[in-house]
C-alpha cells in the first residue's frame, strides 16, 4: 500500500512541479500569440474589440509610410551590423587565438559592453556622436577644421549611427561565440594541413573557417534576433529621429499599440515582427534538430 | 643562419602588429567608457570649455551626487536615479530568484523525470527564448490591467519571471542531462524520491550552472527597458527608464556630466558582476548558442 502510494506521487510529483511553466507556455507564450493574432484582424482601436475586417489592419499597414520606412530601416540596420558584427567578431577571434598573451584581459575589455544596458550605450554614443561636443568638435579642435561628423542629426545617415553604436556593443560577444567555435577545433587536422604545407591563411580560410558554419549560424542567429528586437538603443540613442528617420518596426509597434491607441495596426505589425523571427528561426531549429541523428 | 635569423626577425614583427592591432581594438571598446568615468568627475564650467578626449582638471563628485538624488526627472517628487535604483534592485531579485528555483525543477524533472511529452514540452517552451516580446505585450498589459496589477512591482517582477523561465530551463536541462544518470538511477532504487534526490544529489552539484544562470538572468533584467516602459508607472519605474527620461528630458542646458555620472550608476551592478564573474557570463552568453 504505502509503496504504491508512493509510486504514485512519483508518478504525479515531476509533472506536477512543471505544471505552472506549462501554464506560463500555454497562457504567456502560446495564448498571447494567438490573441495578438486575432486582435490584429480586428478593429480593435483603444480597446479590444472582436468585429472581425479581414486583413484591413494588415492593409492599413504596408499603406503606412511610417511602418515601411521603419522596415527599410530595419533591414538597413539588420544587414550592416550583422555584416560588420560577423566579420569584426571573426578577426577578432582569430586574432585572439594566435597564442596571445594576457588574453583573458584583452577579452575581458571586448566583450563587456554586451554586459551594459542598450540605454547605457545609447546614452554614450548619444553623447560622442553629438557634433557640438562630441568626436566632431574634437577632430576640429585637433586642427582638421573642416571635419564633419553630424550623422546623428542628419536623417540620411542617422541609422548608421544605430549600427555604430549596436556594433560596438555586439561585437564582441560575436568574438566570443567565434573564439569558442575555434577552440573546439580539431587541432591534428590543422596540424596535418600544416605539415603538408599550407600557410595560416590558406588554414583558415579552406579548414576553419568552413568547419565552423554552424558557430557562424547560431551568431547570425543571435544577431538577427537583438536587430529584430531592437528597441532600446534607437530610444536612447536617436529616439526615432530626426523626424521618423531611424524609426524602427519595435518603435513603430510600441507608438501605435500605447501612445496612438491603434491596437489593430499595432498588433498586426507585432505579427509581422513574429513571422520575420520565425521565417529566420524555423530553418535554423530544423537543420539543428535534424542533424544530431546524421552524426 | 642569417635567413633563419631573418624569419625571426619577420616573426617578432609580426607579433608587434598582432599585439598593436588587439591594443587598438580595445582602446576602440574601452575608450567611451574611460571618457564617460572622466567626463562624470568634470564640472559643466570645464566641460563646455575644454575637450572631449581631456584628463579633468578638477575632480568634483558633484556629478554623482546630482544624478543619484538631486536631478529633477520628470514630475515625481523624489529626485535623481535613487528610487529607480532601489525599484530596480526590488524587481531584480524576486524576479532572478522565481525564474531560477523554477528553471532548476523544470530542469531537473526533464532530465531525470521525463513523461510521455516531457520532451515536446521543452521544445515547446523554447519559443520563449526568441520570441519578440512585441508579439505578447499588448495581452500582457490586458491580463496585469484586469489582475489590477498594472504599474505593479509585482506585475513587472511576474512579466519578467513568465518571459525568463525559457532561459532558465534551457540552461539547468542543458546542464543536467550531461551529468551521469546512474547516480540518480540508484537513489531511485535506493527508494529515495523526488525531493531527496534533489535537494541531496543535484543541487550540490548545481552550483556552476546556478552561477551562470543567476548572471544571465540578473543582467537580462536588470537591463531590460521594454517591459519597465510598457508595465510599470512612476512608482516602479527601473533605472533603465530613469535613466533614459533622465538624458532626454530637455530642460534647461544638457548635462552632460551628469548624464555620464547617471549612466555609469545604471549599469554599475552588472559591470560590477561582469568584471567579478565575467567566465560565467561568457558562459551564459554562449550556452544559448552553442548548444552543449
Amino acid at each position: 500500500m504505502s509503496v504504491s502510494r508512493k509510486k504514485g506521487l512519483d508518478y504525479w510529483l515531476p509533472k506536477l512541479v512543471v505544471s505552472p511553466t506549462l501554464v506560463i507556455a500555454l497562457i504567456f507564450f502560446y495564448g498571447f500569440i494567438l490573441w495578438t493574432t486575432i486582435i490584429s484582424f480586428t478593429n480593435s482601436s483603444f480597446l479590444p474589440s472582436y468585429d472581425f475586417v479581414g486583413f484591413e489592419q494588415y492593409v492599413r499597414l504596408f499603406l503606412n509610410p511610417r511602418w515601411l520606412n521603419a522596415m527599410g530601416n530595419l533591414l538597413i540596420f539588420g544587414v550592416l551590423f550583422i555584416g560588420i558584427c560577423m566579420i569584426v567578431g571573426l578577426l577578432m577571434a582569430i586574432l585572439l587565438d594566435q597564442n596571445i598573451r594576457a588574453e583573458g584581459a584583452i577579452r575581458t575589455i571586448y566583450l563587456y559592453p554586451m554586459a551594459l544596458s542598450f540605454i547605457v550605450t545609447g546614452t554614450i554614443w548619444k553623447w560622442l556622436l553629438n557634433p557640438t561636443v562630441g568626436i566632431e568638435r574634437f577632430v576640429i579642435s585637433m586642427g582638421w577644421e573642416t571635419f564633419v561628423f553630424d550623422w546623428i542629426i542628419n536623417p540620411d545617415m542617422a541609422i548608421y549611427t544605430v549600427v555604430i553604436a549596436g556594433v560596438w556593443q555586439a561585437s564582441g560577444f560575436v568574438m566570443a561565440i567565434f573564439l569558442a567555435g575555434l577552440r573546439g577545433i580539431d587541432t591534428s587536422i590543422i596540424k596535418a594541413a600544416q605539415l603538408d604545407g599550407a600557410n595560416l591563411f590558406a588554414v583558415y580560410t579552406r579548414i576553419i573557417i568552413p568547419s565552423m558554419r554552424p558557430v557562424f549560424f547560431s551568431a547570425f542567429i543571435m544577431l538577427a534576433h537583438i536587430a529584430i528586437k531592437s528597441f532600446d538603443l534607437v530610444i536612447a540613442l536617436t529616439g526615432g529621429g530626426p523626424g521618423n528617420s531611424t524609426d524602427v518596426p519595435a518603435i513603430f509597434m510600441y507608438q501605435f499599440s500605447f501612445q496612438r491607441g491603434q491596437l489593430g495596426v499595432g498588433a498586426a505589425s507585432a505579427v509581422i515582427m513574429l513571422m520575420t523571427v520565425l521565417a529566420i528561426l524555423v530553418p535554423y531549429l530544423y537543420s539543428e534538430l535534424r542533424t544530431p541523428k546524421n552524426g | 643562419m642569417a635567413k633563419s635569423n631573418n624569419r625571426g626577425y619577420a616573426k617578432i614583427n609580426g607579433r608587434a602588429v598582432l599585439y598593436g592591432v588587439l591594443i587598438i581594438i580595445a582602446a576602440y571598446y574601452l575608450l567611451p567608457l574611460v571618457l564617460m568615468i572622466m567626463t562624470s568627475f568634470r564640472s559643466m564650467d570645464e566641460i563646455r570649455m575644454g575637450q572631449l578626449i581631456e584628463w579633468p582638471k578638477s575632480f568634483s563628485l558633484d556629478a554623482w551626487s546630482m544624478a543619484w538624488s538631486e536631478v529633477q526627472i520628470g514630475a515625481r517628487e523624489d529626485r535623481g536615479l535613487r528610487p529607480y535604483f532601489l525599484n530596480s534592485i526590488q524587481m531584480v531579485i524576486p524576479a532572478v530568484a522565481i525564474s531560477t528555483i523554477l528553471g532548476a525543477l523544470n530542469g531537473y524533472v526533464l532530465s531525470f523525470w521525463k513523461f510521455r511529452g516531457s520532451e515536446l514540452f521543452f521544445g515547446a517552451l523554447l519559443i520563449g527564448c526568441f520570441l519578440p516580446f512585441q508579439a505578447i505585450l499588448l495581452p500582457q498589459s490586458q491580463l496585469l490591467g484586469s489582475l489590477g496589477l498594472a504599474g505593479t512591482m509585482t506585475g513587472l517582477v511576474l512579466t519578467h519571471v513568465v518571459y525568463g523561465v525559457s532561459f532558465t530551463t534551457l540552461f539547468f536541462r542543458n546542464y543536467y542531462v550531461n551529468l551521469p544518470h546512474e547516480l540518480v538511477k540508484a537513489a531511485k532504487l535506493d527508494g529515495a524520491g523526488f525531493w531527496i534526490i534533489f535537494f541531496r544529489i543535484i543541487l550540490p552539484l548545481s552550483a556552476p550552472i546556478l552561477v551562470v544562470t543567476v548572471i544571465w538572468q540578473f543582467t537580462q533584467i536588470w537591463n531590460d527597458f521594454l517591459f519597465g516602459v510598457v508595465f510599470s508607472d512612476p512608482s516602479s519605474q527601473p533605472v533603465t527608464v530613469g535613466l533614459n527620461n533622465m538624458v532626454n528630458s530637455s530642460t534647461g542646458e544638457k548635462q552632460y556630466n551628469v548624464d555620464m555620472a547617471g549612466a555609469i550608476i545604471a549599469a554599475l551592478p552588472t559591470i560590477v558582476v561582469y568584471v567579478v564573474a565575467g567566465k560565467y557570463f561568457v558562459r551564459g552568453l554562449t550556452a544559448g548558442s552553442v548548444k552543449g
